[in-house]
């Protein structure tokens, strides 16, 4: 059955109107947990506000499993789902640039459209940002090309590369995440500090 | 004083709670198009078809371009991540209506001037456009939507975010507690 569009269910509109449909709950659940606020998302770096860390794993954790289950149940064809491609340099480059972007900034690309969505104008500022960072990246693409391709892996998965099922890879990930969200808890009582 | 407390802690969602929802946005997007979330992607699309508007000529050549059509047939504003991004925007308006959050303002520390925010705002920005480019997507679409597929990729983006932003923090704290 799954997924409608590669399987040939839905048309191309309907996809890009479910985009949109899809991102109106994309917002609206970044908002109510409070990712518009730029110093509630600096919060988990700082331990006094682990939102982030909570809510990112709880999302990763639940779309996992509702992939393996939706599998499990021939509802999607796991097969026909896009695994992010490894790029080992440029996944650890890329992702330190972004860190670095993120305890300046305060906002990650989909947060800062969420933030400037309500009305901040730092979020705004950030998107300014964001296009004038894309656009270098595009204008000297041969300067760092080789650095973007630089050793490919295919798309492996982490649960395949360590010899494990992806259930019980998905298990440990579980168990990982419960770990966090205690330390988490833990670090918003030692460190408390008003709501922003 | 207590009271106040109490309010100003139940004024969001529930955080696993919050987390559960997105997990299931994030599975229906997976379970529609056969691909996770993303944010970075729509500002590509937006910056391709500046470069195209502007430098025709000069845009043909550009290997950033070339690459961007290989994935993307058609118009580049007419993607997948072009409308969810779109559909992010009037989302999260919703909320803020809804949550009475809805105001024009500049947020910061008050040990910053909104002038300092603002400019930190626009190089983070330059840095996290510039970074999800070689990283092939942000936090939403490469260690988001990345982990839940359980990619390789996905997982070393996700630890070189979150753990360059864990340790440069020390740095950057006067900007934010």
């Amino acid at each position: 059955m799954g997924p409608l569009i590669t399987n040939g269910i839905i048309s191309e509109s309907t996809n890009l109107f479910l985009a949109f449909i899809i991102g109106i709950g994309f917002g609206f659940v970044l908002e109510q947990s409070g990712f518009s606020s730029s110093r509630k998302l600096a919060g988990v770096f700082y331990g006094y506000d682990t939102v982030v860390l909570k809510v990112f794993f709880t999302a990763a954790i639940t779309a996992m499993l509702g992939l393996l289950f939706f599998s499990l149940f021939g509802w999607i064809d796991l097969s026909l789902v896009y695994v992010n491609p490894t790029y080992l340099t440029s996944a650890i480059v890329g992702g330190i640039i972004m860190g670095a972007g993120f305890i300046i900034g305060g906002y990650c690309p989909g947060t800062s459209f969420c933030g400037a969505s309500i009305g901040k104008i730092d979020g705004m500022v950030f998107i300014g940002g964001l296009f004038i960072g894309v656009l270098l990246f595009g204008l000297g693409y041969k300067l760092w090309e080789n650095l973007y391709l630089a050793k490919f892996m295919g798309s492996p998965k982490v649960s395949t590369s360590l010899g494990l099922s992806d259930g019980f890879f998905g298990l440990l990930l579980i168990l990982a995440a419960l770990g966090m969200f205690w330390v988490a808890e833990l670090a918003e009582k030692k460190f408390p500090r008003e709501e922003y | 004083m207590e009271e106040t407390k109490e309010i100003k802690k139940t004024k969001y969602l529930n955080p696993y709670v919050g987390g559960v929802l997105l997990g299931l946005v994030l599975l229906a997007a997976n379970f529609v198009a056969g691909r996770g979330l993303g944010a970075s992607g729509a500002i590509k699309s937006v910056v391709v078809t500046t470069m195209q508007t502007v430098a025709p000529a000069a845009s043909t050549g550009s290997g950033f371009v070339k690459e961007f059509h290989q994935s993307h047939e058609g118009n580049p504003m007419k993607t997948w991540l072009v409308f969810e991004m779109l559909g992010v925007l009037v989302g999260g308006f919703l909320s803020g209506a809804i949550a009475g959050r809805l105001k024009v303002k500049v947020e910061h520390s008050p040990k910053i001037t909104s002038r300092k925010r603002l400019i930190l705002a626009l190089a983070g920005g330059v840095l996290f456009g510039f970074g999800s480019q070689l990283g092939r997507g942000c936090t939403s679409g490469s260690a988001l939507s990345g982990m839940a597929v359980l990619s390789v990729g996905g997982f070393i983006t996700m630890m070189a975010i979150f753990g360059t932003a864990f340790a440069l923090a020390y740095f950057f704290r006067k900007n934010w507690i």
